[in-house]
This record gives structure tokens, C-alpha cells and sequence, in this order.
């Protein structure tokens, strides 16, 4: 029978079934410091050891600050924060791990960029990490899982996990984006369109022309996004592009298995003829640059439209989720999106922060000012090696000299658990993921938006189309 | 892990659609190494009107009084009644350490993200999915009945009402057998411990990349 790229990737990991549970072999376990101290610690009280050491890849970014760094740990002003990053240095310390990359390494970053520029996610792999934004992974044609603390202990303990097979949604996206649309825009699209519960219970498999024609960073930001729209797993098949970016990377197979590992790796799409539970079809010349309006990534339009009006909504529980969103907002209906003036930009996170994405926004704020409305603009690279090369091209100087700031890698204002945040109030341009509540700072107000739109908007104070800046 | 098998609990509505665990538990809670202790701080931006931080003294904050859980009539409720994709968001475990911890251990909506349905099983929580139109009744009942109490057996799968309507919900069989029994996991799989190996081997010579 076809196969799609998700029966493949699931079946063949199966160790065990039962009840109509199986039990699944994980690859690769990446890990950090704020969701893996109690699995540590419960492998501790119960005498256990982890199953495979070489499957743990390690680092810390969180909490971690994005400066101050010559003061070292010491410059980790919340002792509760600087307890948890020693917390993970320890443990990995005592129970041991395939590589670590702690605090101020200069390889540390966000996990999800950590794990696939290190080439420790292939693709074929199971991959999970305590971390909902794991499914950035399935980029490279991989069935990659965030998972809770529990079972981060569980996949140490035994290094499996127990999984029920998800339904197959496959998104396709056939055409020629527009050049100034980008990957985070076509999945704020998609789930403007399924909605943010339109997902769950589904592994989403991304295709279409449109989507064969992203490099990496932008399957990468789209898989990311899968959770946003309610799928714990999204990926995307196998092809030259994903080839070409692993080969030569530090944990990528060697020269003598490099032939047969890309043998393999090839045969990772889905078969002619496989069948999905659901398929979802967008145009690619239809998408435009988006942005969120909302509190939640499907309250979303393109930047020439307008903040909805209650008479869109579909039922009473959407209209009472909107008229919070408005509220919580501070917007009014009907309001033009271009007119909606910020206070801070954010340019960062798992979703965007790669070498791809900086130089997109660079590119924008090249020899232009941040607009004096906005008061702080963030640039914060996903990794050490991201901002290595950032430096490299000279893009810090480009953003320096546009008057945003450059800094350490790590989540920072993704969800604000370091100092970097947003105040009652104010209004973000963020290049981020998620737009809750309180999700970048108590009272904080998120509208998402791509790195070249997120740029523009510090440029001019309020959101354009980048396209026309 | 405790065991589940029935409960007959005082249900506290919070309605709202797409309550996402950044509002459960927001991430300032996050940095504890520890497991328990995050019921106070559970809802925190809703619940109280000032900016909390980890180690505060809880009972000296500004409570908000809008807040349907602060509400007497609601304060030993074990069971959250609320409204379709509860728990959307993060990963972090946090959140139903926080339910549970504030008293929760059931919780009934029309559905669930997925991450953290799977969570609230490995915290002895029994999250139960009923209809929109049902969940829609509850509400109802819950709002215009003082002291308000379901009746939820996992054996029978059945949430009854004080009028003895019951409704049934569907529930893994896996899952159940766990919950009803308090089965830890890790135990479980590793009654499975040679299959694991077996398939180890397999898979390192069929893909010895993975193995480097
Ligand atoms: S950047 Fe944001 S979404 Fe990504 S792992 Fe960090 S906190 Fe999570």
C-alpha cells in the first residue's frame, strides 16, 4: 500500500504495539533547562540511568541572558534562572550526553536551531525534545515530537515513547510565492485558513511546489509553526535542497556511510498515490505578507486588510474570543492594519532567527532608521554560530547603524523569561511565534509577523507592506 | 502515579475557547526545578491583579475579584469545565502540575491540544472530551445551580449530572488501563526491555549513522 512520509517515518520506529498504542524508538533527544530538571531528578529518586547517552544533545536557552556575558554566570541577575541553567550542567555532568553546549558556548542557541546547524537532526530520526516547537525538525524529513516532562523522562529511562498514530494532513502549497512572501507568512496563512485547533490529532506533511522551492530556514519556519495550528508534528520530504544543507555539518554521517545514508534518505516522501485523512490547499500567488491581529496566530490577515469586525466571526465562542482580543489588544475593529503604530520589535526565536532570516531583515534596515515611536528593536541571532556568521557579513553593523540592538543568542523575548520583555501595553512587532496573552510580557501586546516585515515596522513605527518600503 | 477511578466533584466554569498554557502557567514559574508548588501561581495573570514572581507571598497579592475562580462558590472545585482546544501552547508540563496542585483532577472541554491531553494522563488527571452542545449544557447547569456537582467514573467512561442525566466519553484503552491503575510508564516499558534491544540492533545496522 502507498505510504505517506508519516506512515514511513512512524512505522518504521515501531518497537512494540498494544491496545493500539505503540511504542515508538527515539534517535535523537534534545534537551534544556527548563523542562528537563524533574525528569533528571526522577530518574535520580528511581535509580535509572538513561538508555542511551549518544542520543542526548544538550544546551541552555531559555532563560539565558542576551548581554552582560563578560560577567559570566555571574551576570545571571535572577538567581532562580541561574539556578536552573546550573541545574542542567550538573545533571548533564552526572548522567552524561552525546554533546552539550552550555551557557555562552559558542555553539549554544535555541535548541531548534542548535540541533539541525550541529547536523544532529537527520532526517529519518525521531526526534523529541521537551519543547512543543520540536516539530521545526520534521523540516529535514524527520518525525520530530515536543514532549512533556514526563516523558522526557520516560524517553531517557527507556528511550522510547508511547504513541498513538496521529492522522495524516497534508498541506499543499502549489505555485510561485510572491519574493517579498516568506515562509512565516505562508504559515501564518495556513492557519489563518485551519485554524489553530485544526491540526490536533494530525501529523502535517508540507508539499506542493511552493514549498519545494523553501531552503531549509524556511521549512524550518514553517514546521515550526506546525504546532501553532494544533499538529505536534510537521515535515517536509526529502529532497536536494535537505541534502545539501547536512552535508559536512559536525555530527553528520562521514564519508564512508555519507552514500548509504543519502540512499536511505531519499526514499523519505510520501508514496505516488498515498492517502491522507485531510488535505488543505492553498495558492501560493494568493498569500500575502500576513500579520496577527489577535491574541491567538489564527487571528491573522494580510497587511493590506483590516483588524475583523464581530460580524465575521464564525459562532458566539469566536465572537467572545475576539471581543477579548480586541480588548486585550487595545485595537478596534475595522482598524486598517498599516495604521496600527508599535512600541518595540522583536527579531529572534526558534521560528526566525537563523543566518536566512537576518539577512532578510538586514536587507530591509540597510542605511534606514528605526523610527523614533519605537523604542527598543531586538535582534537576537539563534545561535552562536548564527550570529558568528551574522557578524562575518557585517549584518550586526547594518542593524547597529539602523539603531536596533544586537545581541546574544537565546529564546529572550519569544517568551520573555530573561529580562528581555515587553511592559503593560506595549505593542511588539515580533518575529516570533505565539501572540497569548502575556506570552512576551504581562500586558504585552504581540502581533507576528516575518523578519523583513518585523524590519519594516521598526523602519517606519507602524506595519507596511514590505514589499512598498 | 495515582490512580483515577471515579470522583464526585464541585465543577468550576472558566469560559473561555483556546486557553493556552502561557495563561495556565506563565513563565516566570517556569525557572522552579521542582515539581509541585505551582498550584497558587496556576492562572496567575487572571487571577491576581499584580505582576506575580516566583517566591512571593501569594496571600499578600491583589486578587481579582472578576475571576471566576476566585469566586467562593468555586473554591474546592476538583473539576474545570471549559471550552474547546484547552491547553494549546507550550510543552511545559507546568500546567497540569498546576491544575492538579490547585485541585483540579478532571477537566471536561470539547478538545484538547494535544501535548498537554497526553500530560494530564501522566499526572494522575483525567481530561474528558464532551461535545460542544454538551459542554454548552454544563455551563448552563453549572451557572444557574449553587454548588453544582458531577458524578465521573473511568470504568464506566460516564460524567452523570445531579438531575442523573449521564453522558458517556471515550477514552484510550491504554490510557485508562493506566489511569485506573496508577501505572507508572517508565515500569511499563520496561517490561519491554528486549524488544527495545532487539529493535536497537536492528535499526543501528540498518542505519548506522545514527549510532556515530
Ligand atoms: S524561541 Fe520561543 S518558541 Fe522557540 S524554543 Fe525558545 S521559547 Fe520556545
Amino acid at each position: 500500500m502507498a505510504k505517506t512520509l508519516y506512515d514511513k517515518l512512524f512505522d518504521s520506529h515501531v518497537v512494540h504495539e498494544e491496545n493500539g498504542a505503540a511504542l515508538i524508538y527515539i534517535d535523537r533527544h534534545l534537551v534544556h533547562e527548563v523542562t528537563s530538571p524533574q525528569a533528571f531528578e526522577g530518574l535520580r529518586l528511581a535509580n535509572r540511568k538513561p538508555w542511551r547517552v549518544g542520543s542526548i544533545v544538550a544546551t541552555a536557552d531559555h532563560n539565558t541572558p542576551t548581554n552582560g556575558w563578560d560577567k559570566g554566570l555571574a551576570g545571571i541577575a535572577d538567581p532562580v534562572a541561574r539556578l536552573q541553567i546550573e541545574t542542567l550542567t550538573e545533571n548533564i555532568a552526572e548522567f552524561g550526553a552525546k554533546a552539550y553546549f552550555p551557557f555562552m558556548d559558542a555553539r549554544q542557541g535555541i535548541v531548534h536551531v542548535v540541533g539541525p546547524e550541529q547536523g544532529a537532526t537527520l532526517p529519518g530520526m525521531t526526534v523529541v525534545c521537551g519543547d512543543s516547537h520540536t516539530s521545526t525538525h520534521g523540516a529535514f524529513g524527520a518525525l520530530a515530537h515536543g514532549i512533556g516532562t514526563s516523558e522526557v523522562e520516560h524517553v531517557m529511562a527507556t528511550q522510547c515513547l508511547v504513541q498513538k498514530k496521529s492522522k495524516a494532513m497534508q498541506v499543499l502549497v502549489e505555485g510561485q510565492l510572491n519574493p517579498t512572501v516568506t515562509a512565516k507568512d505562508v504559515a501564518l496563512a495556513i492557519i489563518g485558513k485551519t485554524g489553530t485547533a485544526g491540526g490536533n490529532g494530525y501529523a502535517i506533511e508540507f508539499a506542493g511546489s511552493a514549498i519545494r522551492g523553501l531552503s531549509m530556514e524556511g521549512r524550518m519556519t514553517l514546521c515550526n509553526m506546525a504546532i501553532e495550528a494544533g499538529a505536534r508534528a510537521g515535515m517536509v520530504a526529502v529532497d536536494d535542497t535537505t541534502i545539501k544543507y547536512i552535508k559536512g555539518r559536525p555530527y553528520a554521517p562521514k564519508a564512508d556511510q555519507w552514500d548509504a545514508a543519502v540512499a536511505y534518505w531519499r526514499s523519505l516522501q510520501s508514496d505516488t498515490g498515498a492517502q491522507f485523512d485531510l488535505v488543505v490547499r492553498l495558492q501560493a500567488e494568493d498569500i500575502k505578507p500576513q500579520v496577527t491581529w489577535g491574541t491567538s496566530p489564527e487571528m491573522v490577515v494580510a497587511i493590506d486588510g483590516r483588524v475583523p469586525s464581530l460580524d465575521l466571526a464564525k459562532n458566539a465562542v469566536q465572537k467572545a474570543d475576539w471581543e477579548r482580543a480586541y480588548a486585550y489588544m487595545g485595537l478596534q475593529p475595522n482598524t486598517p492594519i498599516k495604521e496600527i503604530r508599535i512600541d518595540k520589535v522583536f527579531i529572534g526565536s526558534c521560528t526566525n532567527s537563523r543566518i536566512e532570516d537576518l539577512r532578510a531583515a538586514a536587507a530591509v534596515a540597510k542605511g534606514k532608521r528605526v523610527a523614533a515611536n519605537v523604542k527598543l528593536a531586538l535582534v537576537v541571532p539563534g545561535s552562536g554560530l548564527v550570529k558568528a556568521q551574522a557578524e562575518q557579513e557585517g549584518l550586526d553593523k547594518v542593524f547597529s547603524e539602523a539603531g536596533f540592538e544586537w545581541r546574544q543568542p537565546g529564546c529572550s523575548m519569544c517568551l520573555a523569561m530573561n529580562a528581555d520583555r515587553l511592559e503593560v501595553g506595549e505593542r511588539c512587532a515580533s518575529t516570533s511565534n505565539r501572540n497569548f496573552e502575556g506570552r512576551q510580557g504581562q500586558g504585552g501586546r504581540t502581533h507576528l509577523v516575518s523578519p523583513a516585515m518585523a524590519a519594516a515596522a521598526a523602519i517606519a513605527g507602524h506595519f507596511v507592506d514590505v514589499s512598498q518600503v | 502515579m495515582q490512580a483515577f477511578t471515579q470522583l464526585n466533584g464541585l465543577v468550576a466554569p472558566l469560559d473561555r475557547a483556546n486557553v493556552d498554557t502561557d495563561a495556565i502557567i506563565p513563565k516566570q514559574f517556569l525557572k522552579s526545578i521542582k515539581r509541585s508548588g505551582f498550584g497558587v501561581n496556576a492562572f496567575d495573570e487572571w487571577r491576581y491583579l499584580d505582576h506575580g514572581e516566583p517566591g512571593m507571598d501569594n496571600s499578600k497579592r491583589q486578587i481579582n475579584p472578576d475571576f471566576v475562580l476566585n469566586q467562593a462558590r468555586y473554591k474546592s472545585a476538583s473539576i474545570l469545565l471549559t471550552r474547546e482546544n484547552f491547553g494549546c501552547g507550550s510543552s511545559r508540563e507546568h500546567a497540569p502540575w498546576a491544575l492538579e496542585d490547585f485541585g483540579f483532577k478532571v477537566i471536561i472541554a470539547s478538545s484538547y491540544a494535544d501535548i498537554f491531553y497526553n500530560n494530564c494522563f501522566k499526572n494522575g488527571m483525567l481530561p474528558i472530551v464532551l461535545s460542544a452542545d454538551i459542554v454548552d449544557t454544563l455551563f448552563n447547569q453549572v451557572a444557574a445551580t449553587p454548588n453544582y456537582k458531577l458524578q465521573v467514573d473511568l470504568a464506566a467512561q460516564t460524567v452523570s449530572t445531579p438531575s442523573g442525566e449521564t453522558f458517556s466519553f471515550s477514552v484510550d484503552a491504554f490510557r485508562k488501563h493506566c489511569l485506573l491503575n496508577g501505572l507508572d510508564d517508565i515500569g511499563l516499558t520496561m517490561q519491554h526491555q528486549d524488544k527495545i534491544k532487539a529493535f536497537e540492533s536492528r535499526h543501528q545496522q540498518a542505519q548506522p549513522w545514527l549510532y556515530n
